[in-house]
């Protein structure tokens, strides 16, 4: 692993008196694949939305790229210029084409000329293959369609991270494959990617790296073959027999240390 | 079991649903056509004709009606509506900011010029403001006058109307933004704003018509003739004709133009359900 990409020291996060991250570290690398695993309500969401300050962190540091993140006087907006996020309801722009939604961040946040923009727009959706909905309305497409063009708005941007949000979940089961497809064909390319996400599939096959979370913390952090293979904890070796065959679970209480609202 | 089939089963006594249902729809029609009849007769049709449809009277308005009250309706509007927009959009931003302050600043503003009749705020403008501040005209003399007027009353409704819309416009929204770098002013004004006036436009256009009515009041604020609009171009040609047609006229020059409005505003409405599916 050369320089650490994103590094997040002794993250802290709570809503109210709710602690949601209690002590994150973590390290990635340039190029590296990490998909954080873990229980609704873990924090998993809410730690990638702290690494491009989505949700402000009560303590601690999130490094993008050598530039500190948490740092009051950063420029927030520069620095989330390098970071595109991937999110789960894909929120594209609605009144905008596909084409309008790639080209409007370029020309206005990067100043990009208007033939530039359009080209750059081109070429990421035909790097999604989605090159033929370039007039089409988002509204028009499926969810598959509408998360490959949010991937490719973000791609547009030219940032050096992505984060991706559970960005398979609001797809019908036949769609996730497209979606996962462009998220190969980006850790190929050699992306620096952190995906929250539930398919285990492509945890195990494209990920460098998984880890666990689980009440705010990570429980577990290691290759895909360890962690999902031969996971050392209870809690995952728990979580993983649920999340892969739902049906032989068993009715239990609910644990208390099961933490606030969202992933 | 048998009890349940019992319920279900038609009542031998008495009506059943059906028959029910077509005896009260036969009652309201009764009344309907009954009431038709009692205003048709008991109203003296001549004396209406001869005080509101006098065809001579009514040429003599044209072309005035239309080439001058009419066009100074819209005029005055139309430039009511647009100070009302965009002081509007200002107080809604205003009423959304996190300075405290502006937020209570814009409270202040709608519930006062919401709880006002538009007719007070008319003839505050027109004998407050020359007397706060001596020698200052307002721009573009009555125009700038009713504009003004005109734009603060509809500007404390249209201020609600656009921070509801800008509401309404899903929390994503400016998170996609944001994290595309844009700025919050400029996330603003490229994604949520053109959202939320899509959201708005039916409402906006609403009170469009509302402001047209209410652009009668100018006569508080005193107008030469060049300057009357429908309502008091037709009272004054009412009294000097000693007629009521003229008031049937603009009348129906106002219906000219709030009917289709009416309709674009159905249209729209139809069209962002139709979006929104």
């Amino acid at each position: 692993m050369s320089r650490p990409e994103i590094r997040v020291s002794g993250l802290h996060k709570s809503f109210g008196s709710n602690e949601v991250l209690r002590g994150i570290d973590l390290e990635i690398g340039q190029g590296e694949v990490v998909c954080v695993i873990g229980p609704s309500g873990s924090g998993k969401s809410t730690l990638l939305r702290c690494v491009n300050l989505l949700e402000e962190p009560t303590e601690g540091q999130v490094f993008v790229g050598g530039t500190e993140i948490t740092d009051p006087d950063v420029d927030i907006d520069a620095a989330r210029r390098r970071i595109g996020m991937v999110f789960q309801q894909f929120n594209l722009f609605p009144h905008l084409t596909v084409t309008e939604n790639l080209t409007l961040p370029q020309r206005r946040v990067l100043r990009r000329g208007k033939a530039e923009a359009a080209k750059v727009a081109a070429e990421n959706l035909a790097r999604v293959g989605l090159a033929e909905k370039a007039d089409a309305y988002p509204s028009s497409l499926s969810g598959g369609q509408q998360q490959r063009v949010a991937i490719a708005r973000a791609l547009a941007m030219g940032p050096e991270v992505m984060l991706f949000d559970e960005p398979t979940s609001a797809l019908d089961p036949e769609l996730v494959g497209d979606v996962l497809a462009v998220m190969r064909m980006l850790a190929d390319e050699g992306m620096t990617m952190m995906v929250v996400t539930h398919e285990m599939t492509f945890a195990r096959e494209v990920a460098d790296r998984v880890v666990f979370m689980d009440g705010g913390v990570i429980v577990e952090d290691g290759s895909p073959d360890q962690v999902i293979g031969r996971p050392r904890h209870e809690r995952t070796r728990h979580f993983l027999s649920r999340l892969l065959d739902p049906a032989m679970a068993e009715v239990e209480e609910e644990t208390s240390d099961q933490v606030g609202k969202g992933g | 079991m048998t009890d349940t089939e019992t319920r279900l089963q038609p009542k031998k006594k008495g009506l059943t649903r059906r028959q029910k249902r077509g005896l009260s729809r036969g009652i309201q029609y009764a009344v309907f056509v009954a009431a038709v009849i009692a205003f048709a007769v008991a109203a003296d049709w001549d004396r209406l004709q001869n005080q509101f449809a006098q065809a001579d009277i009514a040429r003599q308005m044209f072309p005035d009606v239309i080439t001058l009250a009419l066009k100074n309706t819209v005029l005055y509007t139309v430039t009511g509506f647009a100070v009302g927009l965009a002081l509007g959009m200002l107080i809604a931003l205003m009423r959304l900011s996190s300075v405290g302050p502006y937020r209570w600043l814009a409270g202040i503003y709608i519930e006062i010029f919401r709880g006002l009749p538009a007719l007070l705020i008319f003839i505050f403008i027109g004998v407050a403001v020359p007397l706060a501040f001596p020698g200052t005209e307002i721009i573009g003399g009555t125009y700038g006058k009713v504009a003004l007027a005109l734009g603060l009353v509809a500007a404390a409704y249209m201020a609600e109307t656009i921070r509801a819309g800008i509401q309404a416009v899903p929390k994503g929204q400016m998170e996609a933004a944001r994290s595309l770098g844009f700025s919050p002013a400029r996330a603003m004004v490229s994604v949520i704003i053109p959202q939320a006036f899509r959201i708005i436009l039916p409402p906006l256009t609403n009170e469009l018509v509302l402001l047209f009515k209410d652009s009668s009041l100018v006569l508080f604020l005193g107008v030469t003739l060049e300057e009357r609009e429908l309502s008091k171009y037709g009272r004054d040609l009412a009294s000097t004709t000693a007629n009521s047609t003229p008031i049937l006229v603009a009348g129906l020059c106002y219906l000219l133009i709030t009917i289709p409005l009416g309709f674009v505003v159905r249209r729209m409405e139809a069209k962002a359900q139709e979006a929104v599916k």
